[in-house]
């Protein structure tokens, strides 16, 4: 079994395009949308969810208003400034240390388990799909994902399948290193612009700091072909291979508005490119 | 007034939308508060005066005033101690996972023999600098280090809301969003009208309305897609802000770092009355209460 992540530092470079189009081509697979916060491969995929799971994590204060007196140690040491003036909990900001709750004179305060989004087992015309949805101004992303991966790979283990193919977030943080985090390969999408180039440098490292091997995409690589050449040359010195480049091809958005992959919606420059794209990962 | 600029879905044109309105106004203070990948110097390339290392604190134990009685393990709400009790005259250990702490300091108030005091770990950098008169601040995760909202609170802790505050926020709509956009009067939600585009923004109000600040809606490359998000704002009474449609050149001058405004000065205007738009917006909302 192989698990490939796509991912590219910066949103909106065509992760979700290039995994969508990858879950038409592959074979014998389980795709796992891993960006949970803004999760959108299941507008290409259409799961019919087949499984439904509460995702508890973490916890938040509540504070009794019956048993508080009131004297305030609670809010001097709180670091989040979770406590508000009227000895309420400000939910957003609460992190859930319960060290207010442990430092009440009079226990009047507890912890709350947190229910902090769902995870789905899904079919779909393409194998079965593994996908989240974090709760509105949730936190622990990463452990979410870090769920989702490991019920995807014991999906791909009881049904011998060859790939699991991870649709990542973008960004460098926590839910990124969980996306990351014992993958064969990830696969990087970027674009010829510098906020492109200057995003797919720090993602890169954080892969490398995971000892991961890279492989890049350059979509969108027409828009700026000086650009285009100049990741490459940084790619080459990293000996990291470029293995496609995809022209912008208004048929992609087409495609998203039918609600389908660029593979399946017509024959194109950029279809055939990522074509050759998913041959080389193979 | 603290404006933020968020979407849910990333490479909307947040930065793009953040970047022009502050150089189209003046008595500026432009904050980048995506700190896992801050773009807006690209752009803005402002002059950096200094650079201050961002910190959290993390436990760090005196062994020899430690008992292993496994107080910290038990306090710590993230994991992030493990005690070994000491067995047959050996001594015990206690091992921390820096990655994990959130700098609450439950387990050094909490301990018992005072064995826990608090020790700087980098997290990343703030720089701060200008641009014409223009203020700039923006935060730099380090590589490897998941936590950003600490980072992004230090950064935040630079706002000086006798300017006009330009906050650009990172994409989704978890930890890292919530803490940028927290006590804006306004925030611009750049999303673009497509399925993926109409997806997020439906969360990313979802996030706006329960942290009850007052937003608009900016629909970048506004002639490519359909029609839905502009029939979603229109049924949810969401005012759009500004529709800005796709240029090849555009996209290209965004490509080598080059803000739209000094490409072609008449989105100048546009940009101004985007900012009109919403304090007409603000003043309306004020008014009502």
């Amino acid at each position: 079994m192989k698990q490939i992540a796509v991912i590219s530092g910066k949103g909106g470079t065509g992760k979700t395009v290039v995994t969508g189009s990858f879950a038409a081509l592959a074979k014998n697979k389980v795709m796992v949308d891993c960006d949970v916060d803004a999760a959108d491969l299941h507008l290409l995929l259409h799961p019919e969810v087949k499984e439904r799971h509460e995702f508890r994590s973490g916890q938040t204060a509540v504070i009794d208003k019956k048993l508080c007196k009131k004297c305030g140690k609670c809010a001097s040491v709180c670091r989040f400034g979770a406590i508000k003036s009227d000895y309420t909990i400000e939910r957003f900001s609460c992190e859930g240390c319960a060290l207010c709750s442990h430092i009440c004179p009079r226990g009047a305060i507890r912890m709350e388990e947190n229910v902090a989004g769902e995870w789905f087992v899904s079919d779909t015309q393409y194998g079965p799909f593994v996908h989240a949805k974090l709760g509105i101004a949730e936190e622990n992303s990463g452990k979410l994902v870090a769920k989702i991966r490991q019920i995807a790979k014991e999906l791909a283990q009881k049904q011998n399948l060859e790939y699991v193919i991870i649709d990542g977030p973008p960004g460098i943080g926590c839910p990124v290193i969980a996306s990351l985090s014992g993958v064969d390969c990830a696969l990087v999408v970027t674009e010829p612009t510098l906020s492109g180039l200057h995003d797919a440098k720090r993602v890169m490292e954080v892969v490398t700091y995971f000892n991961i091997p890279i492989k890049l995409v350059v979509n969108k690589y027409d828009l700026n072909p000086l650009m285009t050449g100049k990741i490459e040359e940084f790619c080459r010195s990293l000996n990291v291979p470029v293995i496609g480049k995809i022209a912008f091809d208004k048929t992609v958005v087409k495609a998203l508005v039918e609600g389908t992959t660029v593979i399946e919606y017509a024959e194109c420059a950029a279809s055939n490119e990522v074509k050759k794209i998913w041959e080389d990962l193979q | 007034m603290i404006i933020s600029v968020a979407s849910g879905k990333g490479g909307t044109g947040k930065t793009t939308v953040a970047v022009n309105l502050a150089l189209s106004l003046k008595n500026i203070q432009f904050i980048d508060c995506d700190v896992e990948e801050p773009n807006a110097h690209i752009f803005l390339k402002p002059r950096i005066a200094g650079e201050k290392k961002a910190n959290i604190p993390v436990p760090e134990v005196d062994e020899a005033k430690c008992t292993y009685c496994g107080k910290c393990r038990e306090v710590c709400a993230y994991h992030a101690i493990a005690v070994l009790p000491g067995s047959d005259g050996k001594k015990g250990s206690v091992l921390i996972f820096p990655h994990l702490c959130h700098g609450c300091g439950a387990c050094s108030l909490l301990c018992p023999q005072g064995a826990i005091k608090e020790v700087n770990k980098e997290i990343g950098a703030i720089e701060i600098g200008e641009k014409g008169n223009m203020q700039f601040i923006h935060g730099r995760l380090n590589i490897g280090e998941a936590m950003s909202p600490p980072l992004i609170r230090q950064v935040k802790e630079y706002i000086n809301s006798t300017r006009i505050v330009i906050i650009d926020a990172p994409p989704g709509t978890s930890c890292p969003v919530i803490t940028a956009v927290k006590e804006s009067d306004f925030c611009m939600l750049v999303t673009e009208p497509t399925p993926f585009g109409l997806n997020d923004l439906i969360l990313a109000v979802e996030v706006l309305r329960k942290l009850q600040i007052p937003f608009g809606v900016v629909i970048n490359r506004s002639d490519i897609g359909d029609g839905k998000v502009e029939d979603y704002c229109a049924n949810e009474h969401i005012p759009v802000l500004m529709k800005i449609p796709f240029s090849r050149e555009i996209a290209v001058s965004y490509s080598e770092g080059v803000p739209i405004v000094e490409k072609d000065a008449s989105y100048q205007d546009k940009f101004i009355n985007l900012y009109l738009n919403i304090c007409g917006i603000k003043n309306e909302a004020n008014s009502r209460h």
